[in-house]
């Protein structure tokens, strides 16, 4: 993006966007500054429930599966596995803008079909972490691990464990299903025609803040 | 908003073509999370580290990675200062609302230990200002 604004450029005098960038981009900012109300308030009102509750589950207790690994103990691993994909597939979009700005076509269609593919691999990580913790018994309303201390948890934990990804994994559903309308656009060569390859950054936007997003569930449900 | 000039279709004359920063970024964003779980690991095996201080370090570094994501992922860092501060400067009341919000959780932890029915009844303590002496 243009960002050399001199002195003498009149932003807010008419005719320029005053933000040097277009309406479309703007709201996508406002909207996703909204958004990230509506996930501070669920991990703010996560965290106060937990510092009211006098102990609370050890996560690594908790999340210590891995896929076709059996009841070997691996804490952390399938959710660095599932954090490591998300980080690579912002980094495709990222290329996929760059290559928009290129108007290169083939290169834009490969790098958002990459980014498409590593939306659909975390996404089926989520559905096996959220069936294998179904199968232990873990659902809204029913909590089958303790607390920390080994006295019995209620069902606070799992209630906003699954609200809160679940949450976010529906924003990384409507994210893919934004970036295949736009690949399809871009097969077409709708945005050829229309001279930029703007549409691609405003998707772009959204997709990284899901990752954004995802940073910091990683940290409060995992880490903490 | 058609006679209204946006950088969208000019902007093609002057791009960078190198890829050098997304990679930069993405490596940062990686090797932070690698710190992570490496901590949270060495914690566990060995107890480095106290909780506390560890928790500290988890959210210090969960905002350096917000950052490189908005700045240069989202591009926020190149545009220009007042679209920052249109989105920076709301965002500031999360601070309040994290401080007042876990605050109000350890509240109700106190309140539900201390009010516990069976707790023995303290007795309240004399204030200063019925001090002997001073009446």
């Amino acid at each position: 993006m243009d960002t050399a604004v001199t002195a003498k450029k009149k932003w807010w005098a008419g005719g320029y966007s005053p933000f040097n960038v277009s309406y479309g981009k703007l709201m996508m900012w406002y909207f996703l500054m909204s958004d990230a109300f509506t996930f501070g308030a669920l991990l703010i009102a996560y965290g106060t429930i937990r510092f009211s509750s006098p102990s609370w589950p050890d996560p690594n207790e908790v999340f210590k599966s891995f896929p076709g690994m059996g009841h070997a103990e691996l804490p952390l691993m399938f959710v660095s596995l599932m954090t490591f994909i998300l980080i690579m597939s912002s980094v495709t979009m990222v290329l996929a803008v760059h290559a928009g700005h290129m108007r290169d076509r083939k290169a834009v269609a490969k790098w958002l079909l990459l980014t498409i593919i590593g939306g659909f691999a975390f996404l089926s990580c989520q559905a096996w972490e959220w069936t294998h913790l179904f199968h232990e018994g873990a659902w809204w309303g029913r909590n089958p691990f303790v607390n920390a201390d080994g006295t019995q948890a209620s069902t606070n934990f799992t209630n906003f464990f699954f609200t809160i990804t679940g949450f976010h994994g529906l924003h990384v559903t409507s994210g893919v299903i934004l970036n295949i309308v736009i690949l399809a656009n871009v097969l077409k060569g709708t945005y050829d025609q229309r001279g930029h390859y703007e549409m691609v950054e405003k998707v772009g936007l959204y997709w990284h803040f899901v990752d954004l997003v995802w940073v910091f569930v990683f940290t409060c449900f995992y880490l903490l | 908003m058609e006679h209204t000039h946006t950088a969208a279709g000019h902007e093609t004359a002057h791009v960078d073509s190198s890829t050098k920063t997304i990679w930069r970024t993405f490596w940062i964003l990686l090797c932070i999370t690698l710190v992570e779980v490496g901590l949270a690991f060495l914690h566990l095996e060995y107890g480095f580290l106290p909780r506390v201080v560890l928790n500290a370090i988890f959210v210090g570094l969960t905002v350096v990675k917000a950052f490189y994501i908005v700045a240069e992922f989202m591009h926020l860092g190149h545009e220009i200062k007042n679209l920052i501060m249109t989105i920076l400067i709301p965002l500031l009341l999360f601070i309040w609302f994290i401080i007042a919000f876990l605050y109000e959780g350890d509240s109700w932890k106190n309140m539900r230990k201390d009010l516990k029915p069976g707790t023995p009844v303290e007795t309240p303590k004399v204030g200063p200002a019925v001090k002997p002496g001073h009446v």
